[in-house]
């Protein structure tokens, strides 16, 4: 945090000057360790087992918060006869198809309900394309249960009937039951095992977490993307949830999990989504199959209870902010206009597309994917084969000039002749050169007022995307194409201003964009919470979980009253979403009967004379609704909660301990190995994730290397993990262009352990070679116990570190660490798996021209790597193991 | 002559070297002395001041010869011309949070600092690492134990500023603020100052041979603005003040350290009565300032230059750049990079 977030880092040395502990768990010592109480290395790609052990120490030693997690977590509720946990089936769990990689999730259900049919994503099977899979049966799949993760960013799986509990937690079907046997098996052994952390280190991370864990006391959790980056990403983050709700650390002041988001407002750009599946606040994307009209959409897609049972209502407003006087009931507000999935349309999938030559146009805005996206060369062998591409950056990026000057350029495997794609470069302003708004990852809105104009033909995202939509709807009209309408009809009236630079060429006002965002009523009055949508059309607004951002038409982002002149929660700096409630589920901060936990963590509490809630923040519950409420036997919705349902977007009213729906890799989080790992899964019989998504992306630039026991697998012996470093951002684009940041971290360079570089002759200060499936690149070598060697498994397994910042253009160059990467993915979110592979490493530079691809050649023979390497299906229980029988 | 009586005065003990400077009525009327607290044991090393630093004052960049130092995380290698702060990277296998990968080493290589030539030390510039110290441990050592240093050096603005002493041109002078600042419209470029500061701080630029060094933000100061670089710290490691105050604050950190078993702690420039009358920019440590590549004792070049004259009369003026620069050639042998 304080190597990537060294702004946010200051309250984490706020904390510990308050006398927080601070615990870092990375592979790598950092900035961040350097200033904790304890840094714990472990091995890249473990965080699973290591948390896992965690929540098995806290179960054993009944350290888990008792009360709180009888009443706010789904712990008592009994699962259906049907599930098979992975204890019985060596490592999967019940329902696994392992040819078409896929978990049919029905036996996962709660006893007595029904996990709703699943709905939304649907396009996603098994990690394959729905379309043209297997021809007849393609309808057919594509109707089958289905994940629908991405359908659940802020919601929770749909769920009905009365599900059967034991609040005595005894029963074995218990999900507090199953949740004991499951990690029963994450011993502290187990955890030195597979993660290289000492017992005695690791039973103080356990010690300390517990006891700061009480009534009284509150523990949180943050994470980058280390714990994201792998095909088991999803699951790391589930893990850190069941423990934070076993502890009772969810909904509590100095609580919650924290994702540290990569860029500034990537969070907004999750509610707000550059995403292919999902609409603006979470909102599922429309499928071509099922979603045929409005009613059935909303229908399938809604909760029965909480508050995604208002979802039509979010989604009308949607309608009629985009679509305004066009969207009327007659027409279903344009429901029809909304674009529809025929399949999954995630990045790398897209750059799949470009390389078959179904994706022929590509805007980079703010992106560099020919350095900073998982196989650097696969990113451009795509780009390379559309007709055209726009690229919006600062400075001329890999991605803008890798036609004639890129790595493939170098080895032959391109020429610039060949490439047909025409490539646009346009300048970009800078954050300081325009107005607009970050969302950070605590949700909270802060506005960002234009400093000067930007300089020369630069001109901000919002100029481009508002005079590119006002330049095709001239072309388009008067068109009487019904295609046409969609773009037509669009309420694109946006005000603008004039910049005084450039005389002619306005600027979109960028607080209008926000209006819009916040809505609006019939009267054009700015709405003030998201409780007054209505999908009857009566109201407008572009983002349901940010309504409220504008209300009274005073731009609420853009306040900065400081923390000196207000209570501690500062609820007048900026704007949270939803409601401006600084913490989420925060009912919980009290015990099932209103009272604080304690005095010393009060937060909420139920005012029982003035008969509602009350305390520090907004209440996220309603705020009348008492705690000893039990809603009527047939109210839907919001009123179906009960006075103690204090996880109120959940469809169960619960924190969710086991996931009876929603994620397509397991109701539970497993440790599997990464894709390319140098160990063998020392907890299951199954290598990797059995569901990961790898068919789309099979290519011959995108190799998987053996793993573990495999066959060839010591031929990558050593660990790799990518990250960054203080001093650069991201790919570069931001930084290897300013000299004041290129010189601070002048070249790329690989961090080893003193160890490594003596088994491998490496040098301080000298050059080597970082090899994979996918290709080499040369680094100078750091040797630090930065980087330390770790115990795993019965031997010493050293690690690589690579920050991944360079690439061949700029004032600092190198070589870019995703060379080396592949774009196998999460099944859940589909992001890659950087943070944990297995590499080579030698002294000396690598080869130039085409001796490159030669010796990524010779180490394909020596591994006897195949097209169908590292793909072998998952074993269910019943063949030989995943990947034993796979080279 | 009117230097010796002033120059005796500035070194007997705690001075108010603004009023010295000429500053105000003698009882004060100029601004309170301002200065830095760096406390070491809060910096993250985001090198956030190195930077703000280099664009508030318009520096120009100055990339590392060869590429890559491979000192840890310090690619800008100490203070000079180009560079008014600097944060060192010290890596040492000593415990700090208890760091263990559980790992025996086979053959431990001690990196003991008891060897240290403290001269060749301040030789090679401040916040140097010295050469034969690896600032990153590039062979197998002792087990498990490590820890980071990070440290963001400055000009220390000392209370006896031997640059401003043997200054021939008065480029460099003392503000009303008790800081030292060079004027780089005055500056002839002859070099006196930079074997006269004992921290080895101040240096000529290669391309003009003019003397830089940090100005404390001197035209921040005077519009009532903190510094670029305490402006930018995102965890008050570097913290602007009025130095009474600053010596305060430190005074109270440094007690809750010892008060919390960090009996390592240690304040550098604090003390008025040291070599140089104090420093209006101290630090507080976590190591000896060796480690950090700071001279241990530094004394204000010019010391023994009353004495002197009283001996050898107005024809002393003649020699102050001379005996400077002979009492430089013991201190300064090589090392720095610029």
């Amino acid at each position: 945090m304080a190597e990537c977030h060294p702004v946010g880092f200051q309250w984490v040395m706020e904390a510990k000057a308050r006398g927080a502990t601070v615990i870092h768990v990375d592979p790598r010592f950092t900035r961040t360790s350097a200033l904790a109480d304890l840094h714990v290395p472990l091995r890249a790609g473990t965080d699973i087992a290591f948390l896992g052990g965690i929540i098995n120490h806290v179960l054993e030693n009944e350290r888990y918060f008792h009360d709180y997690v009888v009443a706010y977590t789904n712990a008592s509720t009994l699962v259906g006869e049907d599930f098979v946990d992975t204890e019985d089936l060596d490592g999967v769990f019940s329902g696994l198809d392992p040819e078409e990689r896929h978990y049919d999730f029905s036996t996962w259900q709660y006893e007595g309900g029904e996990v709703q049919a699943a709905s939304g994503a649907r396009y996603q099977v098994a990690g394959e394309r729905v379309e043209g899979k297997d021809g007849s049966d393609g309808p057919r799949s594509g109707v089958r249960e289905a994940a629908r993760g991405e359908a659940h960013g802020s919601g929770g799986a749909g769920i009905t009937g009365d599900f059967e509990t034991d609040e005595t937690l005894q029963h074995p079907r218990t999900v507090f039951q199953i949740l004991k046997r499951h990690f029963s098996r994450y011993t502290p052994e187990m955890v030195a095992e597979t993660c290289g952390v000492p017992m005695e280190t690791f039973l103080r991370v356990c010690e300390l977490l517990e006891e700061n864990s009480t009534p009284e006391r509150t523990s949180a959790f943050v994470y980058s993307v280390g714990w994201t980056h792998h095909t088991v990403g999803v699951q790391y983050v589930r893990t850190a949830s069941i423990l934070q709700a076993l502890l009772g650390n969810i909904g509590r002041p100095g609580g919650g999990i924290l994702a540290l988001r990569g860029h500034a407002s990537i969070q907004g750009s999750t509610d707000i989504p550059t995403l292919f599946n999902i609409l603006p606040g979470y909102i599922p994307m429309l499928h071509a199959e099922s979603s045929t009209d409005l009613q059935t959409y909303v229908a399938a897609e809604k909760a029965e209870k909480g508050y995604w049972a208002e979802l039509g209502s979010y989604l009308v407003s949607l309608l009629k902010a985009w679509w305004g006087p066009a969207a009327t009931a007659e027409n279903e507000y344009c429901f029809d206009y909304l674009p529809r999935l025929t399949g999954s349309h995630s990045s790398f999938e897209t750059v799949m597309a470009q390389l078959e030559g179904e994706c022929k146009g590509y805007f980079l805005l703010g992106e560099n994917p020919a350095v900073g996206s998982a196989n650097a060369k696969m990113q451009r062998l795509g780009m390379a084969n559309l007709d055209w591409l726009v690229v919006r950056d600062f400075s001329l990026i890999e991605s803008a000039t890798w036609w004639k000057d890129g790595p493939e350029i170098e080895t032959g495997e391109m020429r610039t002749e060949d490439i047909g794609t025409e490539v646009f470069f346009l300048p970009a302003a800078a954050h300081t050169e325009k107005d607009g708004s970050f969302t950070n990852t605590q949700r909270l809105l802060q506005w960002h007022h234009q400093a000067v104009e930007p300089a020369g033909d630069a001109r901000s995202d919002l100029w481009f995307l508002f005079h590119l939509g006002r330049k095709i709807r001239e072309r388009l009209a008067g068109s009487t194409d019904e295609r046409d309408r969609p773009i037509l009809d669009l309420t694109w009236d946006y005000p603008t201003k004039p910049m005084p630079s450039h005389p002619g060429d306005d600027e979109p006002e960028a607080e209008a964009v926000l209006a819009e965002i916040n809505g609006w009523d019939g009267h054009g009055t700015p709405l003030s919470s998201y409780q007054q949508l209505r999908a009857d059309g009566s109201t407008a607004c572009g983002c349901w979980i940010y309504c409220g951002t504008y209300a009274d038409g005073v731009n609420q982002a853009a306040r900065r009253k400081p923390g000196t002149e207000q209570d501690w929660v500062a609820k007048e700096w900026g704007w949270a979403w939803p409601a401006n409630r600084r913490i989420l589920y925060n009912r919980a901060s009290a015990a099932p009967d209103g009272t604080p936990w304690s005095e010393r963590k009060a937060y909420l509490w139920w005012d029982a004379d003035e008969k509602k809630w009350v305390g520090h923040d907004v209440p996220d519950f309603s705020p009348t609704k008492a705690p000893d409420h039990v809603p009527p036997e047939d109210a839907t919705g919001v009123a179906a909660l009960s006075g103690t349902d204090a996880f109120i977007m959940q469809a169960d009213g619960k924190a969710w301990l086991y996931v009876p729906a929603g994620l397509t890799d397991g109701p539970l989080p497993a440790h599997y190995e990464s894709q390319e790992s140098p160990v063998d899964n020392p907890l299951y019989r199954q290598q990797r994730n059995p569901v990961r998504q790898i068919e789309p992306v099979v290519h011959p630039a995108d190799r998987f290397q053996p793993s573990g026991d495999e066959p060839g697998a010591q031929v990558f012996p050593y660990a790799l993990t990518t990250y960054r470093i203080a001093e650069h951002h991201t790919a570069g684009g931001m930084s290897r262009w300013s000299p004041y940041l290129s010189e601070l971290a002048p070249t790329m360079f690989c961090e080893v352990a003193p160890e490594l570089a003596r088994e491998r002759g490496l040098e301080h200060g000298g050059w080597a070679h970082v090899v994979t499936a996918r290709n080499v690149i040369e680094a100078r070598v750091m040797v630090t116990d930065r980087m330390p060697s770790l115990r795993v498994a019965g031997r010493v397994l050293h690690q690589v570190g690579l920050p991944y910042h360079w690439g061949p253009n700029g004032l600092v160059t190198g070589d870019a660490a995703n060379e080396l990467t592949s774009l196998v993915m999460d099944p859940n979110v589909h992001i890659m798996e950087t943070k944990a592979l297995a590499c080579d490493i030698r002294p000396g530079r690598r080869p130039r021209g085409p001796d490159r691809l030669a010796l990524v050649a010779d180490y394909h023979r020596r591994a006897g790597i195949t097209e169908r390497t590292g793909l072998d299906p998952a074993v269910g229980g019943a063949a030989g193991k995943d990947g034993k029988d796979g080279t | 002559m009117t230097a010796e009586p002033q120059l005796r005065h500035a070194l007997s003990g705690d001075a108010d070297p603004a009023a010295l400077g000429g500053h105000g009525d003698g009882t004060g009327g100029h601004p309170p002395r301002m200065g830095f607290f760096t406390d070491t044991s809060v910096c993250i090393g985001c090198k956030a001041c190195e930077v703000a630093c280099k664009e508030w004052n318009a520096i120009p960049a100055d990339f590392p010869d060869g590429g890559f130092p491979g000192t840890s995380m310090d690619n800008s290698q100490g203070l000079g011309a180009d560079t008014w702060r600097h944060v060192a990277f010290v890596e040492q296998r000593r415990p700090l949070g208890g760091q263990d990968p559980g790992l025996p080493r086979a053959d431990p290589t001690q990196h003991d600092l008891g060897h240290l030539d403290v001269l060749s030390l301040a030789g090679q510039g401040s916040s140097s690492a010295p050469a034969h110290i690896p600032a990153s441990p590039a062979e197998p050592g002792a087990a498990g134990d490590f820890r980071w240093l990070m440290s963001s050096d400055v000009c220390k603005h000392c209370t006896h500023a031997a640059c401003l002493d043997v200054c021939p041109t008065g480029s460099l002078f003392r503000t009303e603020f008790g800081t030292v600042v060079v004027q780089e419209d005055i500056c002839n470029g002859c070099g006196y100052c930079i074997p006269a500061c004992p921290y080895g701080v101040i240096d000529q630029r290669k391309d003009d041979g003019r003397a830089w060094k940090c100005t404390l933000c001197y035209d921040r100061l005077g519009v009532g603005a903190e510094p670029a670089c305490a402006k930018a710290c995102p965890t008050d490691s570097i913290q602007f003040g009025p130095l009474e105050e600053l010596r305060e604050r430190a005074d109270a950190r440094l007690a809750r350290l010892h008060d919390t078993g960090i009996t390592e702690a240690r304040l550098y420039g604090r003390d008025p009565d040291d070599g140089v009358g104090g420093d209006g920019a101290f630090f507080l440590l976590l190591d000896e300032p060796e480690v950090y590549g700071l001279p241990p004792d530094p004394v204000v070049t010019t010391r023994d230059l009353p004495r002197m004259w009283k001996h050898v009369g107005m024809a002393a003026l003649s020699l102050v750049g001379g005996v400077a620069a002979a009492f430089a050639s013991t201190i300064v042998t090589g090392g720095r990079r610029r």
